[in-house]
């Protein structure tokens, strides 16, 4: 039953997003335009692109990332598919890891693959652009575990939109240090992608209990 | 003594730190103590009226 | 009738433990103040600024320990149920929010004549601020759900997941400023702290700590006194009702 439950969400996930294109492409554009944003707020001075390029990018993924949160329990707590799935005894933390598997392939994903563009605007060089996409690809998972919690939490609220971020945000703290610490470079950058990895694992393992213990409260 | 509230020149500094921590803990333990009398005595006149309206 | 027992037996408790707790609270204070603003010597360095310290240190100690008491009081309510576990966590998060604040505001106002400026991203001050961004989540999720049960529980997952990424938090900040701290900052506390400095803070620490038992005893029993008024209103709004469709 569990990986049915897991392949069944997973797939009706996916394929709503990119149904309505609005899910895929939203986070993308809100990237992007956060992106461009910097360069004409700091001005062109090629020397402090470069140097804060990293930190933007992140922080601009970071909040596209939390950007697509906002419904995603909202529709199932409400047509009552979350209260089936649970009283069906379905596993709910698989249910938990699927739905982040989800916004990780739907908003994250795409983010990963966008950030060389962030890197030519910001003129980095190959190995920059390389350091940062790597780093995004390490780290969004945990975004997206952590995310998936703070949208489990706030799907009792009615306008849970902006307490997802009051609470995700800080958490988040430690993905965004190493994350920009791996890539920026430096004699530090190695240690720092393992701190990624490791940061995103442990996030897949607590982020999905942690949801499904949410999830439960909600339709009890 | 006023050599004790000029803090070496730093007074303008030492002071509101003190005065604002005095003020926040002051206030917190205020409430916190005034709200615990109100409820406890709420909860037994709510009580004693129980017993009344019972007999 | 479980329930019930554990919370009123815990009153009985504190009422017996409070008076003490309050009158050993203002005596700490009656000798750790003037001893850290009079007695003890001005730092070889830092001058009478230093005094600050008496202050900074406990409320960072006390916002420290009240989250790590929120995380363990919701682990206990999430676990075994325990209904005092909850009432714990409900009067803890205010608190420690508030020596949260109070330690932000006091290393900001130390760091100017010791840094020569407000606001330094020094790894203490930043992983404080983290901090009181996690008591303010904690604060604001637990106010946004209506149902004070689910209200509750979901406040508790959510500090029980920022219990565990406290240490990481910490962790993560120190590797950042490692990275990025210009060297020539002022350390704050020698590796050895002179007795004549230990003596006051410890004391302090005593007082801050005797505070803190004393404020959260009283809004464990304002919590306990508000279900017992909320369940008594109840039951009289029922018995009315009650008596209503008999007559």
């Amino acid at each position: 039953m569990g990986a049915r439950v897991f392949a069944a969400t997973l797939g009706q996930d996916v394929r709503l997003a990119l149904a309505q294109a609005g899910g895929t492409l939203m986070p993308l554009m809100f990237f992007l335009v956060v992106l461009a944003l910097f360069p004409l707020g700091l001005g062109s001075d090629s020397a402090l692109l470069t140097r804060v390029a990293p930190a933007v990018a992140w922080v601009a993924a970071l909040l596209a990332a939390l950007l697509a949160l906002d419904r995603l329990f909202g529709a199932d707590f409400e047509d009552g598919t979350l209260d089936q799935l649970v009283t069906a005894g379905a596993p709910v933390a698989l249910v938990a890891l699927a739905k982040t598997l989800a916004h990780w392939l739907v908003t994250a994903l795409p983010l990963v693959v966008a950030s060389p563009i962030a890197g030519i605007l910001f003129q980095l060089d190959g190995d920059a652009i390389a350091r940062l996409a790597l780093s995004l690809a390490l780290g969004t998972p945990a975004l997206s575990a952590i995310g998936t919690l703070g949208a489990a939490l706030t799907v009792m609220v009615r306008r849970g939109g902006v307490l997802v971020p009051i609470l995700v945000l800080p958490l988040l703290v430690p993905v965004l240090i190493f994350g920009v610490g791996a890539a920026a470079g430096g004699a530090q950058a190695m240690q720092a992608f393992y701190f990624v990895g490791a940061l995103s694992m442990g996030a897949l393992v607590v982020g999905p209990v942690a949801t499904a213990a949410a999830l439960r409260l909600a339709v009890a | 003594m006023s050599e004790f509230f000029a803090m070496g020149g730093y007074g303008a500094y030492i002071w509101p730190c003190y005065g604002l921590t005095l003020i926040g803990m002051v206030a917190l333990a205020g409430w916190s103590f005034a709200k615990q009398r109100r409820l406890t005595r709420e909860a037994e006149r709510l009580k004693a009226l129980g017993k009344e309206s019972r007999q | 009738m479980h329930y019930l027992a554990n919370p009123a037996r815990f009153v009985s408790l504190a009422d017996r433990l409070l008076p003490w707790l309050a009158a050993a609270t203002a005596l700490a204070f009656l000798v750790g103040l003037p001893y850290a603003l009079l007695f003890s010597p001005p730092d070889y360095q830092q001058g009478e600024t230093v005094r600050i310290m008496y202050i900074h240190v406990p409320s960072a100690y006390l916002a420290t320990m009240g989250y790590l008491g929120l995380g363990i009081a919701s682990a206990v309510w999430l676990i075994w149920r325990h209904p005092l576990a909850d009432l714990a966590a409900v009067a803890l998060a205010p608190v420690g929010a508030l020596f949260t604040g109070l330690t932000l505001v006091t290393g900001a106002v130390w760091g100017k004549p010791t840094w020569g400026t407000w606001w330094v991203w020094d790894a203490r001050l930043t992983s404080m601020l983290v901090l009181f961004f996690l008591y303010l989540g904690y604060m604001a999720l637990r106010e946004a759900i209506e149902d004070p049960d689910k209200a509750g529980k979901a406040a508790a997952i959510l500090s029980l997941v920022g219990l565990i990424n406290l240490p990481i938090i910490k962790f993560s900040v120190d590797w950042w400023n490692t990275l990025h701290q210009p060297a020539s900052l002022l350390r704050r506390d020698g590796p050895a702290m002179d007795p004549s400095m230990l003596t006051p803070l410890l004391i302090m620490l005593g007082a801050f700590s005797l505070y803190f038992v004393t404020v959260i005893l009283w809004r464990i029993k304002a919590a306990v006194a508000a279900k017992r008024v909320d369940g008594l209103r109840r039951a009289r709004a029922h018995a009315a009702q009650r008596a209503r469709t008999a007559a």
